[in-house]
């Protein structure tokens, strides 16, 4: 294991540096918007001393850099400052959403990644036949609608025409487990469907493009039957691209789901990213946006050593 | 003959007829080949590229590669037509009774399982033992072959374990349902020929302790003649002619073979060593490097003096093409020097100047590769005269006529023409001609040959004797084949893990006392004689052959 040490610790390494650079940008950006915060929360009628002094409290005045370090100093400590609109702590405020968001995703993934690799798999072994077809078909369907889309369908059919699920997802922190998976169920269904075409799609491609090695022919003239050429002799070696965009989809289920949150109004992150803009909300916006930026690094990290782990050369050295 | 006829037959191949699927159409590849094999009975099937050897090995084994079918004709093993058997029929047959050992066994091995659950998988998916059974009689093989540390050998994930090792624990898994036959495609062809003698001896012994027929796939008749009871000669899908080895070899009856036999022939003559008071061409000078942290070179020295050809041999993995990645300055050394005609070279290639680049061209082995798949072949070989010599228009068509005409391809023909629409012999004439483009005086010569069918390549190693005489050339010759060492060469460089063991004269080189290693090297080239391997066997004694014989000498 002595080589993978140092590797993982690289991209560690990497994977903080991006971080840094992404909090620099996503600070700059709010920076750069057109307009005075102070001016937005007081309002057009405000005069040009309370302004001032709201500026002065906020400590506006001061340049861009230092309240950048002041910014990045508290988020490392979990304190993103107090939210504009409300004055309430933005941590506060985002912790309960993000669990509940980290739930949405969970279960998306729980339906996605069994379905998809399962899937994908039986595509490689009767590729070109019509189950491969018709998954093909339906994978390609799936990626090109929009999520809110495929979420209004769903509750078409599933919430109004059968009354099955709810139509709004309103989970609260005091609701069962039971309950709270029933009422998590279809949006969970939206972005799992999704998000199984991709990987399914990946893992059958990766398993294709390895059916022409030399050790896929030995197998076959070993005897071993089609599926176990699949399962035993591809697939461990087509590992590293599946665990590729598995991680980069499961980090799309997290940073992906404004949009189906909006459609089924559950309280996550995504939702109070979608308020918060249109409130002008700053803090909670560059909040939201590090904690995105974080995942999805974070989630390319899992990928980078995951898909390491998965090959045996470097696993076990000479 | 007639103690061979009273065993039964094992395999019965009738009007064998192989289409293959090319531009929408399919096309027969294998016209129609009888094949007759007894128990214990080894057959060598040999011929060039696309002789259908290997396509003839699969379909004994009822296989045929994707793109590929059985259009006529049958394959009667052991009274079952594998032709018409189902599925499931063949590939209960396939790893139990008929195993296959492939060429590269580097590639066929999954990387991503350890070599001991490779080698059981046939035997539990066959139900012939249990798998502590399995890995028992894996570990009595492993030491039956030879390899070291056969208890712990199997262990291993496949990247962890040498070549040769590599290509005798697939004879191994071959072995291990104890086949009828086996089909051994090209086994040695990737290996060094010191790991070629233990992997062939291995193989040989093998086949006779288990009595187990075979069919030995290869273009090197020295290995054929090592390893056959009878020989079967193809040429592009047909059956030239077939007869016991030792008859084969002192007496073929059609011209085709007798060509095939006659390719060892060509042999020049070496110079004259030059006087004394000449500067070398090229002086390379104490030379060390390193790919990063590891030295693959360590003070290598020797000279190449104008219209001579140096040879430079060992094994993979001893240095031979980093010293020529050293005086070309794609690799700058770290101590040394390369001297040109007397003045010192730049060690980067970026510093050197166009003329001193021009003068030193390279050849490499892979001419699929080397030359760009999208460039038409007068468009590959005027890069250079554009480069170098700024020619346009016109100068330039004229030109490469004239280098085509070098290299006796038809300018009318070939100018026109993508790499893909050549063979492999005339691609890599089109690489020697972009090397003449650039006027050099030194070409070194990457495993030029080592790619291509003997007589091919024996047209290539004639067409680089011709230009040498007319252009006063000077070659560096990086080979492992001593047959072409033998043939072209005025001076020997043998290396060895990174360092020059010995060097001298062709004529001094081929003729004893040699330094060891060049001993081991040279006596490790299979020749004609079908009893060259007993006999060296017996000389070493078997503890003491290839890698064995090697780590003793070192």
């Amino acid at each position: 294991m002595g080589g993978v040490l140092p590797l993982i610790g690289k991209r560690l390494l990497l994977g903080l540096v991006t971080l840094l650079v992404v909090s620099i940008i996503i600070f700059g950006a709010v920076e750069l918007l057109p307009g005075d915060i102070a001016q937005q929360i007081l309002g057009q009628s405000a005069t040009a001393e309370t302004v001032a002094a709201l500026r002065e409290e906020l400590g506006l005045n001061r340049p861009a850099y230092v309240r950048y370090f002041e910014w990045l100093g508290g988020a490392i400590q979990g304190d993103f400052g107090n939210s504009l609109a409300n004055q309430r702590s933005v941590a506060e405020q985002l912790g309960p959403r993000f669990a509940n968001t980290l739930f949405l995703a969970a279960l998306a993934a729980v339906i996605s990644v069994p379905l998809a690799i399962g899937l994908g798999v039986l595509a490689a072994l009767y590729r070109n036949s019509v189950f491969d077809r018709v998954a093909n078909a339906v994978s390609l369907v799936s990626i090109s609608s929009p999520e809110f889309f495929l979420g209004y369908i769903l509750i078409v059919f599933f919430a109004v025409q059968n009354q099955i699920f709810p139509a709004i997802s309103n989970v609260t922190p005091d609701m069962e487990m039971g309950e709270r998976l029933y009422r998590t169920l279809l949006p969970a269904i939206t972005m799992a469907l999704v998000v199984t075409a991709y990987m399914m799609r990946m893992t059958r491609a990766a398993i294709i493009n390895l059916l022409a090695s030399p050790y896929i022919e030995m197998a076959r003239l070993k005897g071993v039957p089609n599926s176990k050429v699949i399962t035993r002799h591809a697939l461990p070696n087509a590992l590293a691209p599946i665990i590729n965009v598995v991680a980069l989809n499961l980090a799309y289920l997290i940073t992906g789901v404004v949009l189906v949150e909006v459609v089924f109004v559950y309280p996550g992150v995504g939702q109070l990213l979608v308020d918060s803009v249109t409130k002008r909300d700053f803090p909670v916006v560059q909040a939201c946006c590090l904690i995105f930026a974080a995942t999805f690094i974070l989630f390319n990290l899992i990928a980078d050593v995951g898909a390491i782990l998965s090959n045996p050369r470097l696993r076990h050295p000479k | 003959m007639s103690e061979e006829e009273k065993k039964s037959v094992l395999l019965e191949i009738k009007d064998l007829k192989i289409e293959g699927y090319s531009d929408e159409k399919w096309i027969e590849i294998v016209h129609g080949i009888d094949l007759t094999l007894h128990r214990g009975e080894v057959m060598g099937l040999i011929g060039e590229s696309g002789a259908g050897k290997s396509t003839i090995g699969l379909a004994a084994m009822g296989f045929t590669r994707d793109g590929c079918r059985i259009s006529n004709g049958t394959v009667l093993f052991d009274g079952m037509d594998l032709t018409t058997a189902t599925r499931s029929e063949r590939r209960a047959l396939r790893g139990s009774r008929i195993a296959y050992v492939a060429q590269s066994a580097a590639a066929s091995f999954n990387p991503a399982h350890k070599l001991i659950d490779q080698h059981t998988e046939s035997a539990l998916l066959h139900k012939v033992n249990t798998k502590v059974e399995s890995e028992e009689d894996a570990i009595e093989l492993y030491r039956r072959l030879r390899l070291p540390n056969p208890e712990e050998i199997g262990f291993r994930y496949p990247h962890q374990v040498s070549g040769g090792q590599l290509q005798r624990a697939m004879t191994a898994m071959a072995m291990s349902c104890r086949p009828d036959l086996i089909i051994f495609d090209e086994p040695t062809t990737a290996l060094d020929v010191t790991t070629q003698i233990e992997v062939l001896a291995a193989v040989r012994d093998i086949v006779d302790q288990f009595n187990t027929a075979a069919l030995y796939i290869t273009h090197d008749l020295a290995v054929v003649a090592q390893m056959a009871d009878r020989i079967k000669v193809l040429l592009k899908g047909d059956e030239v002619e077939e007869a016991d080895t030792r008859k084969m070899l002192a007496d073929p009856e059609e011209d085709y073979t007798k060509s095939l036999w006659a390719v060892r022939s060509f042999k020049r003559e070496q110079k004259p060593p030059p006087p004394a008071s000449e500067t070398p061409l090229i002086s390379v000078k104490n030379v060390s490097a390193a790919y990063g942290p590891v030295k693959v070179l360590d003070g290598v020295s020797f000279d190449i003096y104008r219209g001579q050809t140096v040879a430079v041999v060992g094994e993979s993995g001893s240095g031979k093409s980093t010293t020529a990645r050293c005086i070309t300055g794609l690799l700058p050394p770290f101590e040394g020097e390369i001297l040109y005609d007397g003045n010192l070279l730049p060690p980067r290639y970026q510093d050197r100047t166009k003329d001193q680049l021009r003068q030193a061209q390279m050849i490499y082995q892979m001419a699929d590769t080397a030359l760009n798949p999208k460039k038409t072949i007068g468009e590959i070989i005027g890069r250079p005269l554009q480069f170098y010599a700024g020619l346009r228009g016109a100068d330039l068509k004229k030109r490469v006529d004239q280098l085509l005409d070098q290299i006796e391809l038809e300018p009318s023909l070939y100018y026109h023409r993508l790499p893909s629409e050549l063979s492999g012999g005339q691609k890599q004439r089109v690489g020697i001609a972009r090397s003449l483009a650039a006027e050099p005086s030194f070409i070194i010569c990457d495993e030029v040959t080592s790619a291509l069918d003997q007589l091919v390549a024996e047209g290539i190693l004639r067409l680089l004797d011709r230009l040498q005489k007319e252009l006063n050339l000077a070659y560096m010759f990086i080979t492992h084949d001593l047959a072409t060492v033998r043939s072209i060469a005025d001076v020997v460089v043998v290396m060895k893990e990174g360092k020059v063991v010995e060097m001298g004269p062709k004529d001094e080189m081929f003729k004893p006392p040699h330094h060891e290693y060049t001993d081991l090297l040279l006596s490790s080239v299979p020749e004609m004689d079908p009893d060259w391997l007993t006999n060296l066997l017996e000389s070493r004694g078997v503890d003491n052959i290839g890698e064995a014989a090697h780590e003793k000498k070192t």
